[in-house]
């Protein structure tokens, strides 16, 4: 780690912090039904949408009727998703002439996209047109995102509420979490972002003469280039501000259309934590005693800052195989070094390893560099961050109800250890709310472990493994790591548009988004109905440090023990190979 | 209460796709065409009305009086309609195989250059389509570049230190010089 890197991380983590507390009060306020300041501009319209969908906003719903309506329009957005597909070439706005999709890759995109995985089967480019990226990918970037902050603040009201049988309405939480959150935020995003060179176009591609004409491997001489544009800008900025992933070119915000300069890659990288940080503070906001939002917060930064350094440094030592050929991976003030393979040069190391980890703490899942050719402790951070069940930060609202469950977790563990019935913020945690924060625990690893174990069995599925050894390995490991955590990031070498990966990440990815939404909805039902028990001398603090390193130990030792024996197969007995120890 | 959410879901899905996916889109292609036009179309580069190339797209070069850019795994170098990464992995013997080629090339091209070699000169870029190289990547072509075109290494390295982007406020990302631009200025266009 060289003093630039350093700088580069710092400048980050304070940027992000300090957004964390106003960014934080405005989400609060707006799901508190305050008056938040573009509630003067767009009030009007948000009543003019409750009468359109038919809701009464002061009506409250039940946990069952709050998890059918999510449900309901989850499914219905994926049987939209897929029809636009199929249809594609019968649709405007398809310059490039793209023919319709596939049936097993519009059924994978589709749940992608509604389960806020956004997990790339296709190629941006080269696959969809304007109009399935806009009315398809773009609408469902949006909803799944304030589908998941929906469901936190439904979560968040079970704890606050006493004795009420409600959680609150999803249609709107659902419309507020779309118009005043995540649509002004990404207005202003996109146009900064085109302002850097992103594009933001209906011209179909771009064609011209190359400086010099070169021989492809074919040996047929190319004297033109085709440019690729289209309305990207809207797109990658909802991408990253709802954890969503999803590129609109094929390598993701590595393609320097995606993400032009250091500004756009800083920006973008900061959009990809803010709303799931802020979220913590939101909580602490809503539930009245902002230490236990700052305690959350903490945990996970706890995690996620030696994460950070050790993504950086294995990636800065570069690769052993390439030091014996002559070859420069020293940083210096001329170059940054270090193992580039899959990097660009205007992001280098240290923004590399920033997004790499920052992406995949949270379950945003778009990249600026090919985790594929990280090296493979370099790899491994990626990979773990996303089988702690995507909770350091996580997807926007989906992370934070996923650490909620770990807090049920640990207040049980601990309440055990020293002889007191669990409570948190108040409520009782009894063997109900247990058994549900155990399903939204063990879903996501039964998803990642028994897919990575068929598709090592099943001699077609190897087939699509591109790198030899342990690493091909890794490359299935990652890939339903991903899909089973919501995450949506790839060892891309791995073909997965084929039919077997396809269905199978795609069920991975349903399972593991709608089976943690609906327990964890019930247990906001469990606990709203409940008394809020008074703090006594007998009550465990959860804000104090204690309780913080308590609860990063259980997540980390969930994590740990379920994924140490597949790591080592992978990424750990790869290390030990390349560096021969 | 079923049939009273699929209606409302319905209705949900169509309002907000409305407002997301069309009002939304066409709003900041509005204002990217107003304000920010040449960058929302591309940062084309034009001499004469002709498009040159874009400033963010790299092109693929390998003759000797040109800088040259990453390596591209694109399927045809540098192939601005389809990127695409390697995807090799640390440990792959093909990494070993792209990168001896492209030492051999750079040693084939400028044989009496005995320095080491920057990493990112032999490696693939992530896009494919990266348009920039390491400074240590330009200097190192710079006496290839000045034999071949029989000019002075001082030119070639004002023309290095024109095309060179620094960090932004001197602090975010990496400095890098932008290959088109400088092939363009060594071929005597006065663009940027």
């Amino acid at each position: 780690m060289n003093l630039n890197n350093f700088i580069q991380i710092a400048i980050y983590l304070a940027i992000l912090l300090l957004l964390v507390k106003p960014l934080g009060t405005y989400m609060a306020r707006v799901y508190e039904g305050k008056p938040c300041g573009l509630n003067v501009w767009f009030g009007g319209l948000e009543k003019l949408i409750y009468r359109f969908i038919g809701t009464n906003p002061e009506q409250g719903m039940s946990w069952k009727t709050y998890a059918v309506a999510v449900m309901l329009f989850n499914i219905m957005g994926i049987i939209i998703v897929y029809a636009i597909q199929r249809l594609q070439a019968h649709l405007p706005l398809n310059p490039m002439a793209m023919p319709g999709v596939g049936a097993d890759l519009s059924f994978n995109t589709a749940i992608s996209f509604a389960t806020n995985t956004n997990w790339q089967s296709y190629g941006g480019e080269t696959t969809l047109s304007y109009f399935t990226q806009m009315m398809g990918l773009t609408v469902q970037n949006f909803v799944s995102a304030a589908t998941g902050m929906a469901v936190l603040v439904a979560s968040i009201r079970g704890f606050v509420q006493k004795q009420i049988e409600t959680i609150g309405n999803f249609w709107v939480d659902l419309v507020r979490s779309t118009l005043y959150i995540l649509l002004p935020l990404s207005l202003i995003l996109a146009l900064v972002l085109v302002s850097q060179g992103m594009v933001q176009t209906f011209k179909p591609s771009a064609r011209v003469d190359l400086l010099q004409s070169i021989k492809d491997s074919n040996g047929k001489i190319v004297s033109q280039q085709e440019i690729a544009l289209g309305p990207a800008a809207s797109q990658i900025a909802i991408k990253q501000l709802g954890t969503n992933g999803g590129g609109f070119f094929n390598v993701n915000s590595a393609h320097p259309f995606e993400n032009p300069t250091p500004l756009s890659n800083f920006l973008e990288v900061l959009a990809i934590l803010l709303i799931a940080a802020s979220l913590c503070y939101t909580f602490g906001y809503m539930v009245k005693d902002k230490r236990q939002g700052w305690a959350l917060l903490i945990a996970m930064l706890i995690i996620f800052i030696p994460c950070l350094w050790a993504s950086v440094h294995y990636e800065q030592k570069g690769n052993p195989l390439l030091n014996s050929l002559g070859i420069d991976q020293k940083h210096s003030v001329m170059q940054p070094g270090g193992n580039m393979e899959g990097k660009e040069a205007r992001f280098g190391i240290v923004n590399s390893a920033i997004w790499a980890t920052a992406t995949t703490a949270a379950s945003n899942g778009s990249v600026n560099s090919m985790h594929d050719s990280y090296m493979p402790l370099g790899g491994l951070v990626p990979m773990w961050l996303m089988q702690l069940g995507e909770v350091v930060f996580g997807g926007v609202g989906s992370g934070l109800y996923g650490m909620l469950a770990f807090v049920i977790v640990a207040v049980f563990i601990s309440g055990l250890m020293i002889g007191r019935t669990p409570e948190y913020l108040g409520k009782k945690i009894e063997s109900y709310e247990m058994k549900m924060a155990a399903l939204i625990l063990l879903i996501p690893h039964m998803c990642v472990l028994l897919g990575t174990a068929l598709a090592v069995i099943l001699p077609k599925a190897r087939a699509a493994i591109l790198n030899p050894g342990a690493h091909g390995f890794s490359e299935i490991l990652y890939a339903f790591t991903s899909a089973g955590n919501n995450n949506g990031s790839a060892f891309a070498g791995l073909s997965t548009n084929t039919f077997f990966y396809n269905i199978a990440l795609g069920l991975a990815m349903f399972f593991s988004r709608y089976w943690l939404i609906i327990p964890m909805l019930a247990i906001a039902g469990s606990l709203s109905k409940k008394k809020i028990v008074p703090a006594s001398s007998g009550t465990l603090p959860t804000h104090t440090p204690l309780f913080i390193i308590f609860l990063v130990m259980v997540v980390l030792i969930v994590g740990a023990l379920t994924f140490f024996p597949a790591l080592s197969l992978g990424p750990i007995v790869e290390h030990l190979m390349l560096y021969k120890v | 209460m079923f049939k009273k959410q699929i209606k409302s879901a319905i209705l949900a899905l169509i309002i907000l796709t409305v407002i997301t996916g069309v009002i939304y889109p066409l709003v900041v292609t509005g204002f990217a065409q107003l304000f920010f036009n040449k960058q929302a179309n591309g940062s084309l580069i034009y001499s004469s009305g002709k498009p040159l190339g874009s400033r963010l797209i790299g092109q693929a070069f390998d003759d000797p009086k040109y800088f040259w850019g990453r390596n591209s795994a694109t399927s045809s170098v540098c192939n601005a309609a389809s990127s695409s990464g390697s995807n090799l992995g640390p440990s792959n013997p093909a990494l070993l195989d792209e990168v001896n080629t492209r030492i051999k090339a750079l040693k084939e091209a400028e044989p009496v250059n005995s320095d080491p070699i920057p990493v990112d000169l032999v490696t693939s870029s992530a896009s494919g389509l990266d348009p920039h190289i390491s400074l240590a990547a330009a200097y190192y072509q710079a006496p290839r570049i000045a034999r071949v075109r029989g000019i002075s290494r001082d030119t070639v390295k004002d023309i290095i230190r024109q095309h060179t982007y620094g960090r932004f406020l001197g602090l975010l990302g990496e400095p890098v010089v932008n290959v088109l631009e400088a092939n363009l200025a060594l071929d005597g266009y006065r663009n940027r």
